[in-house]
């Protein structure tokens, strides 16, 4: 299979330098054809697929990066330098950045010595973290001694975190030595365009050389450095993911030039998001009326632009940054007060062991998927269904209906289950009690699913999920997600094929609009 | 001969402090503040007044005028 011939292809003896190997990946077309029904999915959305094994070695615990690492480690956010130098057309800076930070929450903003200190003590509690980045709000690389500063404190203590960094690439050329100096690993750079012409309608200007620049040309200078950073990273052998902001009517279709322009720089991941824009964000889309994409617009482009390289659908806009894994959020545990006063004991020894162990449940996850997959081998339809997850992490269905901030998307075909994104709903049930108008958001929300995979559903909603042509799945309740969507998959199709169940088109979805606000 | 900062307005989000030719600016009580003394509009440094070039709120650096401009003093 695709797996094997890959990590044949690029024997371990011959580690080649990280810049052929990021060359190689970026030459690679797509995911090649199918042979037999097993096929692993593409890019990172389900295991090390078609990524050189160097590469994959550096981002499959990284819970931005893969997919299948996402449900098992968290990252957490720091913000320690709010300067930025440019201006988007989707931000408002008296909130946080909309791109790489929650929209509507502003972070704390702390020293670089109480941002290590933060991050050493998350870190000594939740062993699943793993990853430190500085992103929004602003531009990190605005404010490099803060940056630097941190990621230099963090790294003497604890070597053993990754450290990431955002930036929107204006000041990136200028900073590739300090990258690499403090062994920051994966750097994203947000590029929402590679015409001028294009940026003229996202950024209003850019702060340059001492001068405010506005117009074509500030899109100009950008685009140049945007470039020009991305390959300095890639020669420099640093992983660069972009990001990109699906605006439609904007950059929507320009996006597949945007995708073609990085892959051939060298980025390993594209991930595009949707725009998140409402009036009471005040931000200049918000007032324009300028609107995001739809479930089905922002599918429809990021499955454009798969065929060219890996593309990330696991993107939550930082959901991930939340203290603790999916769902839990533990920012208050970790107050700077509360923080400024623990005794902070880095057990670097019993981070490994727990990672270990997380690695032998991540193996058992993949397995089930993998034995499941084989009983499909002899199915053959076109049919293709999504269905939503709720869950909390671990990779299985854990998470009752009503407790599910978000839910998890699953395609299922005849190749295997793909992970396709993520689906923000509000609290459809606070304290235990449902609340009446929340449900049919929900249902928006997965309107495009043909079922909800819970832990447990009470049953007014199970019927008006049904009502609304969703079915309302628990019998899988604690399994293994991929297996048991698999699993489904098989009796949907023979279900369509005894007449049982008559496959309908679903409708389009709705994508949250609007601040995710931590509880 | 000094700009000013609006507090109201102010997201206190530093971009300004490090760009003042004269480190004039500072953090005070959450928000930005310029050292009048300090200031010099910019100028003899730079084209634009720094401050108001990379703030990314409309009119919240701004001339005060309980000053006299920086320039009809050097022309004085
Ligand atoms: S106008 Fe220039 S000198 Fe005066 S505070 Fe602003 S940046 Fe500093
Ligand atoms: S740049 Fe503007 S908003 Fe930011 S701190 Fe300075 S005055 Fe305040």
């Amino acid at each position: 299979m695709q797996n094997q011939a890959q990590s044949n292809s690029v024997s371990v003896q011959e580690i080649k330098p990280l810049d052929k190997v990021l060359q190689q990946i970026a030459e690679h077309k797509g995911c090649g054809t199918s042979s037999g029904g097993a096929k692993a999915s593409c890019g990172s959305s389900s295991g090390q697929g078609d990524m050189a094994p160097e590469v994959w070695e550096k981002v499959k615990n990284h819970p931005c990066y893969s997919e299948e690492a996402h449900h098992h480690y968290a990252r957490m956010h720091v913000a320690v330098a709010p300067a930025c130098n440019i201006q988007c057309n989707y931000c408002n800076r008296k909130y946080d950045c909309a791109n790489e930070s929650r929209p509507g929450v502003v972070s704390e903003k702390l020293t670089p010595e109480q941002a290590s200190r933060k991050v050493l003590a998350v870190a000594s509690t939740i062993p699943q973290m793993t990853v430190l980045g500085i992103a929004g709000p602003g531009d990190p690389l605005a404010n490099p001694a803060k940056t630097f500063k941190t990621f230099e404190l963090i790294y003497k203590a604890a070597p053993d975190i990754k450290l990431c960094l955002s930036t929107n690439g204006l000041a990136l050329p200028d900073h590739i030595e300090a990258i690499k100096s403090f062994n920051v690993d994966h750097v994203t750079i947000t590029i929402n365009m590679v015409d001028p012409e294009v940026g003229q309608h996202i950024y209003p200007w850019i702060f340059w050389n001492h001068k405010r620049i506005t117009g074509i040309e500030a899109s100009r200078i950008l685009t140049e450095r945007q470039m020009q950073g991305l390959e300095m990273l890639t020669e420099a052998g640093i992983l660069c993911k972009v990001n990109s902001v699906m605006i439609p009517g904007i950059n929507d279709h320009h996006l597949v030039e945007v995708n073609r322009a990085v892959k051939s720089r060298g980025a390993f991941l594209h991930n595009i998001m949707p725009l998140i824009s409402a009036p009471e964000h005040g931000t200049v889309f918000g007032l324009s009326g300028q609107r995001g994409p739809s479930a089905q617009e922002l599918k429809a482009l990021q499955d454009s632009c798969e065929g060219e390289m890996n593309m990330m659908r696991h993107c939550r806009q930082c959901r991930a940054d939340a203290v603790g894994l999916l769902g839990e959020d533990r920012s208050s545990e970790f107050s700077t007060e509360k923080v400024m006063e623990m005794d902070i004991q880095y057990d670097a020894e019993g981070r490994a062991a727990y990672q270990e162990k997380v690695e032998q449940e991540r193996l058992a996850t993949a397995a089930a998927k993998e034995a499941e997959l084989a009983n499909l081998v002899e199915e053959f339809s076109d049919l293709k269904i999504l269905v939503a997850v709720a869950t909390k992490g671990h990779g299985r269905i854990n998470e009752h209906f009503g407790h599910a901030q978000e839910f998890q998307i699953y395609e299922l075909s005849t190749e295997g289950s793909k992970f396709v994104g993520h689906r923000r709903v509000d609290l459809y049930c606070q304290g235990g009690y449902g609340e009446e108008d929340t449900l049919p958001t929900v249902i928006r929300a997965i309107n495009d699913c043909v079922a909800v995979f819970v832990a447990k559903i009470g049953g007014c909603p199970k019927d008006e999920l049904r009502a609304a042509g969703i079915d309302p799945v628990d019998k899988y309740a604690h399994e293994f997600i991929e297996q048991s969507a698999v699993r489904y998959f098989k009796e949907y199709l023979g279900k369509v094929k005894s007449g049982e169940v008559v496959h309908l088109a679903r409708g389009d979805a709705d994508l949250r609009q609007g601040a995710y606000i931590a509880a | 001969m000094a700009y000013k900062i609006i507090s109201s307005q102010c997201t206190a989000c530093s971009a300004c402090e490090p760009e003042c030719p004269n480190v004039a600016i500072r953090e005070q009580d959450g928000t930005f503040v310029i050292n009048e003394k300090k200031c010099s509009e910019c100028i003899g440094h730079f084209d634009d007044p720094q401050c108001v070039a990379v703030c990314p709120v409309e009119n919240t650096c701004v001339i005060d005028t309980q000053y006299p401009r920086y320039l009809d003093l050097a022309a004085a």
